[in-house]
């Protein structure tokens, strides 16, 4: 056969092979020891030679065509078998990742955290105490002797022994000044408990006090702080007003309102249509307070604030009923995950 | 504190519009609490004078009225027990609307009506329906009814702080408005009415530190059947009173006016003088609400001759109280030290308007003004004739004005910015504080004087908060003060809680937050072996005890989730249980904090991917396990006998052989009386042990190979796990890298009491690579030491 007819027929059944096994027989076939295009490279040496340059230029053209031919055709027989079990072995990418359920903290955690976080970010310490107290902490060390009218201010939780449940935070701070000495920059969160269930009112609840103590402390400070934080708080630089009110432990008192967030001052459903809402207690602490608890009345001055953190975050979050908070519904929950 | 704006204006007359006063108020530390208008709107309401009244033809109980309206006459049908000729009474006008409704020509029982006369309820102006609302003769016919009642005004409620009892009047509402505004108030006239007669009762203070001053008088003649005049009657609904009787409402006025409870006796019902004096246990004393009350040796009492006849300062007594027959009066004005009452109102749950007053602090030398004040109107409305105003008193029992010194620095200090010297001049002038200024500049302090009215101004920063609070908080800057920066303390052995928080809200679990006391009956059932305080006071049965541990709370909750169609819970929580301790005096030893996770339902959310499974032992136990990985503890897990738990699926955790929580499944006998409708497991671990943590080092990790050897072994089936395990760690010591526990079979193929184990053992050395032979040697040796330990066969 003429070399120019084998290369041809060689090189269609190549194009013809559908398999790596079909091509490996035609390898054989063509290019092995027994193949024609070797038998023929042997048969070199039966021509003049003269034309054995020539011949033999032509046959090993012929086997480089093969070869690469061959290379070539299993290349895209791999080719297409990958992209066969590519195709075979794909998923539906829409089907839910396999996964435990989602677990979430509580929206009341979440804006303790985010109120922890400003603070601690100005060097407040936070500090925790008992949600069971004596009364010399809850009241008297408040500026609340026996007998106070003031103490109807909080409908009190006894337990049979005398005992009670704290009704603010404020012990806790009592608790420091006995044990530190300033500067004191403390904030103090934690479960707090009165008599009183309504909409707005949980008889267990969380607040949040603060309390610096220092030489030249003053009003203005106070200011400073409270309207940083809310500002902080809501990430917003909303209007914060202050108003004269009365606490025993602190002198002169105030309470703090903010802007309602929800009508920005026109007048809503969630601010009573006030355009304000109340956002928390705070005062100079009482030279009182200060000398019950060992600290130099006459040195030192302070401040002290407090708020209701299920508040902020009812406010934060958009949740109209307190109660809510305690369902632990976990509908409820889950979207605060 | 509720009251007519226009009366308020009477007193003092600023140049402002209500929504300003109102916000002058309120930053002013006298918070508007809201403002309502004095009356419910009607239009088209005259004053009509009613001419003539002949009987209705056709109805015996109605008349047939003839109505003058200035220009004209109309004829109205009315059913008014006191329609009279010659009576003055709201007449709505056809076309006129009323709170129920617009008024239109009718026939009524056949005779014509041009309109309708009126009742006080029927314009919304109380709760009086019996007859027309009898208008004051000197009203013109034909005038509105809104201008010539002055019903253009608004009612303004404030929400006072228990310190400012002074503003628990007029007078002291106007004094705070003067001070705002910088302008001057007027008072009523209080000029003494002289004596008529010489009639008095003896008044004997016997108790003068409750009591120290004591005025009494009698008035003689009165007629308490003759109405109170429109005016006051007015006042007193736009302050949320209503109107009873000449003697009550005009006491009632003066309170409101002055700030100054009286009290009216009728005189012929006491018996011989007045006794201002201790209760004597067991006495009893009925009070003018029908209440009948055993009062005791704290309780301030008034008696006569035959006993109490009032609780000093809260409410007279029914024995001598007036009625509509009394002719003659005793008339108490008094004042009452603050802890006197205070206690008492609170001790009987009586809150009145004169223990309000009295327990906040009445002004104490108001009791001459108010006294003449009242008996002058009483004698204007009730007529009869007055005895002295006697006065006891116990001017050593009396308050002292209390004398404070400001000084500028102090001033400076605690505001923060200097507030000009004149603006706290002004401020205390205005204030009645007598004001008195020495040194200058630095060295400036004012001295002032209390006033009688004021009770909360007894030390330096008491006059800081006044100057702040008049001067305006709102003008006092924000400072950003220079505090030391201390560094945040940071203990190195001590895990953060939360660590824990996040640990398991990547476990799947959400926080619960449930209340801190519980149903007796289910932490009975939960907690039988621990004693919790109980409470004094609760506000309910099922949340009467402080929890005891974690769990009611959180059964609580899945309760409520598998009731509410949420099958599938997963919660946790963490806080401060309690347990009565051996020292009851602290309550620190009454607290631990724990941290505790209830779990119910499938495995995994219900998914394509794998089938539905339900949660068994070691799921939350797995979860227990990673908890305990936060502080690097290795923890034990034993059987226990909690009689919450079921006892074949729980255990108690211990580090180093102290207790630090439980785990297992509920008791199905507590599942079937709460009516669980699938197994719930818990866990319960004390959190101070649970993140308390050693510093941890650093441990090299082997560059050689690791053998890994499968091991199966059947031993007995009450050998546990842990026990196998510890063999193996104390045989192969360091050679072991890591053991897992990859099977656990029973059944066939085992013999019934038996089970097969299938260990996994690494083996790696630090320092060289493993031969065969010695990991022979070490694995054999092992054997040997599980036959010998626990019968332990190779599968």
């Amino acid at each position: 056969m003429d070399i120019d007819e084998l290369q041809a027929e060689a090189l269609a059944a190549v194009a013809d092979a559908a398999t790596e096994r079909v091509l490996e027989t035609l390898r054989v076939h063509y290019l092995g020891r027994r193949g024609p295009i070797t038998q023929e490279l042997k048969g070199l040496g039966r021509l003049p030679p003269a034309e054995r340059p020539t011949v033999g230029a032509r046959i090993n053209a012929a086997k480089s065509v093969l070869v690469a031919a061959i290379d070539a055709r299993a290349a895209a027989i791999a080719q297409g078998q990958l992209a066969e079990s590519l195709a075979a072995e794909a998923v539906d990418v829409t089907l839910p990742g396999r996964r435990q359920s989602g677990g979430s903290l509580h929206p009341v955690t979440q804006t303790l955290r985010r109120i922890e976080s400003i603070f601690v970010g100005a060097g407040y310490e936070v500090v925790t105490g008992p949600e069971v107290e004596d009364d010399y902490h809850n009241f008297e060390a408040l500026n609340l002797p026996p007998h106070h009218p003031a103490r109807a201010m909080w409908d009190t939780f006894y337990l049979e022994g005398g005992l009670l449940l704290r009704t603010h935070t404020s012990p806790v701070q009592a608790r420091v000044m006995e044990r530190s000495a300033p500067p004191i920059r403390i904030i103090c969160p934690g479960r707090v408990y009165r008599r009183d269930s309504d909409l707005t009112h949980t008889p267990m609840f969380h607040q949040v006090e603060g309390l610096v103590v220092d030489e030249g402390i003053g009003f203005a400070d106070l200011k400073g702080v409270v309207i940083g934080f809310v500002h902080r708080f809501y990430d917003r630089e909303v209007p914060v007003r202050f108003r004269p009110s009365y606490f025993p432990f602190t002198e002169p008192s105030a309470e703090v309102d903010a802007q309602c967030v929800h009508c920005e001052g026109d007048g809503c459903r969630v601010c009573g249509d006030t355009g304000w809402l109340e956002v928390m207690g705070c005062g100079m602490v009482h030279p009182n307070v200060l000398s019950m608890s060992g600290i130099d009345a006459g040195r030192y001055t302070g401040f002290a604030f407090g708020f209701g953190a299920d508040r902020l975050a009812s406010l934060y979050y958009e949740v109209g009923d307190l109660r809510l908070f305690f369902d632990n519904d976990v509908r409820f929950l889950a979207q605060f995950g | 504190m509720k009251f007519s704006e226009g009366w308020l204006r009477e007193w003092v007359a600023p140049d402002i519009d209500t929504a300003t006063l109102c916000a002058q108020l309120t930053d002013a530390g006298l918070e508007v609490a809201g403002t309502s208008p004095a009356a419910p709107g009607f239009a088209g309401v005259v004053v009509g004078a009613v001419v003539d009244v002949r009987p209705h033809p056709d109805a015996e109980r109605l008349s047939v009225c003839i109505v003058s309206a200035g220009a004209g006459t109309s004829q109205v049908v009315c059913g008014a027990p006191n329609v009279r000729a010659g009576l003055k009474a709201p007449f709505a006008q056809i076309g006129a609307r009323l709170p129920g409704g617009a008024i239109a020509a009718a026939a009524v029982r056949g005779v014509e009506s041009a309109g309708m006369l009126c009742s006080a309820a029927e314009l919304g102006l109380g709760d009086a329906a019996e007859g027309l609302l009898e208008l004051p003769e000197g009203l013109a016919p034909g005038a509105d009814l809104y201008a010539a009642l002055a019903l253009d005004d608004r009612c303004i409620e404030l929400d006072l702080t228990p310190n400012r009892g002074d503003c628990l009047s007029l007078r002291g509402i106007a004094r705070e408005v003067a001070t705002l505004n910088d302008i001057r108030y007027t008072a009523p006239d209080c000029q003494s009415v002289p004596a008529a007669i010489a009639d008095h009762l003896p008044i004997d203070i016997d108790a003068p530190g409750g009591c120290p001053r004591y005025l009494g008088r009698v008035i003689r003649g009165v007629d308490l059947t003759r109405p109170t005049p429109l005016w006051m009657s007015e006042r007193l609904r736009r302050s949320g009173l209503r109107c009873i009787d000449a003697a009550v409402d005009v006491t009632n006025y003066v309170l409101l006016e002055l700030g100054q409870p009286l009290h009216a006796f009728d005189l012929g019902r006491l018996q011989r003088g007045i006794v201002v004096r201790m209760a004597r246990t067991g006495e009893r004393l009925k009070l003018l609400d029908g209440r009948e009350v055993a009062l005791d040796e704290d309780t301030l009492a008034i008696a006569d001759g035959a006993g109490a006849v009032a609780m000093a300062g809260v409410m007279g007594g029914e024995r001598s109280a007036v009625t509509a027959a009394t002719r003659d009066i005793f008339l108490e004005c008094a004042y009452f030290a603050p802890l006197a009452i205070g206690g008492m109102a609170r001790r009987y749950g009586l809150q009145t308007d004169a223990s309000q007053r009295y327990e906040r602090g009445v002004d104490y030398a108001l009791q001459e003004a108010a006294i003449e004040r009242a008996t002058r109107l009483l004698l204007d409305i009730a007529g009869g004739a007055a005895g002295p105003a006697v006065v006891a008193e116990s001017a050593e029992h009396m308050p002292r004005p209390a004398q404070v010194t400001l000084r500028r620095r102090r001033l400076d200090a605690l505001v923060g910015e200097a507030i000009p010297e004149a603006e706290v001049d002004r401020i205390f002038e205005r204030l009645e504080l007598s004001p008195s200024k020495v040194g200058a500049g630095a060295e400036l302090a004012w001295q002032v004087t209390a006033p009688s009215h004021r009770f909360d101004i007894a030390i330096e920063e008491d006059l800081v908060e006044e100057v702040c609070r008049v001067y305006g908080y709102n003008r006092i800057g924000a400072r950003t003060s220079a505090l030391p920066m201390p560094l945040k303390a940071v203990p190195r052995t001590q895990a953060p809680v939360a660590a824990l928080a996040d640990a398991l809200v990547g476990l799947g679990y959400r926080e619960a937050i449930t209340y801190t006391f519980v149903d007796p009956t289910l932490a009975d059932l939960l907690d039988p072996e621990k004693t919790a305080p109980r409470l004094a006071n609760p506000m309910s049965q099922d949340r009467s005890v402080l929890r005891a541990s974690l769990l009611p709370g959180l059964v609580d909750a899945l309760q409520g989730n598998l009731a509410r169609q949420q099958p599938r819970v997963r919660l946790f929580e963490l806080g401060q249980c309690f347990a009565i301790g051996a020292e009851v005096d602290d309550p620190r030893s009454l607290v631990s904090q724990w941290v505790g996770g209830i779990a119910c339902g499938a495995r995994a959310p219900e998914s394509w991917a794998a089938p539905k499974e339900e949660l068994d032992f070691f799921d939350v136990k797995g979860d227990v396990e990673r908890l305990l990985e936060i502080g690097g503890h290795a923890a034990a897990f034993e059987p226990t006998n909690d009689p919450a738990l079921h006892p074949g699926q729980s255990a108690q955790v211990l580090i180093g052989g102290t207790a630090l929580g439980r785990v297992g499944r509920l008791h199905p006998e507590i599942e079937r009386r709460l009516e669980l409708s699938a197994p719930a497991f818990v866990f319960e671990l004390a959190m101070e042990a649970l993140l308390r943590t050693a510093p941890r080092r650093h441990q090299p990790v082997s560059r050689f190979p690791s053998v890994r050897r499968d091991l199966s072994l059947v031993v007995d089936a009450a050998v546990s796990a842990a026990a196998v395990e510890a063999t193996v760690r104390d045989v192969l010591g360091d050679a072991l890298a890591e053991c897992v526990l990859f099977d656990v079979y029973r059944g066939e193929g085992i013999d019934c009491g038996e089970k097969s184990l299938g260990l996994g053992l690494t083996l790696q050395s630090a320092s060289r690579t493993l031969e065969d032979d010695e990991v022979n040697r070490s694995i054999d040796a092992l054997l040997a030491c599980l036959r010998k330990d626990f019968g332990a066969r190779r599968r």
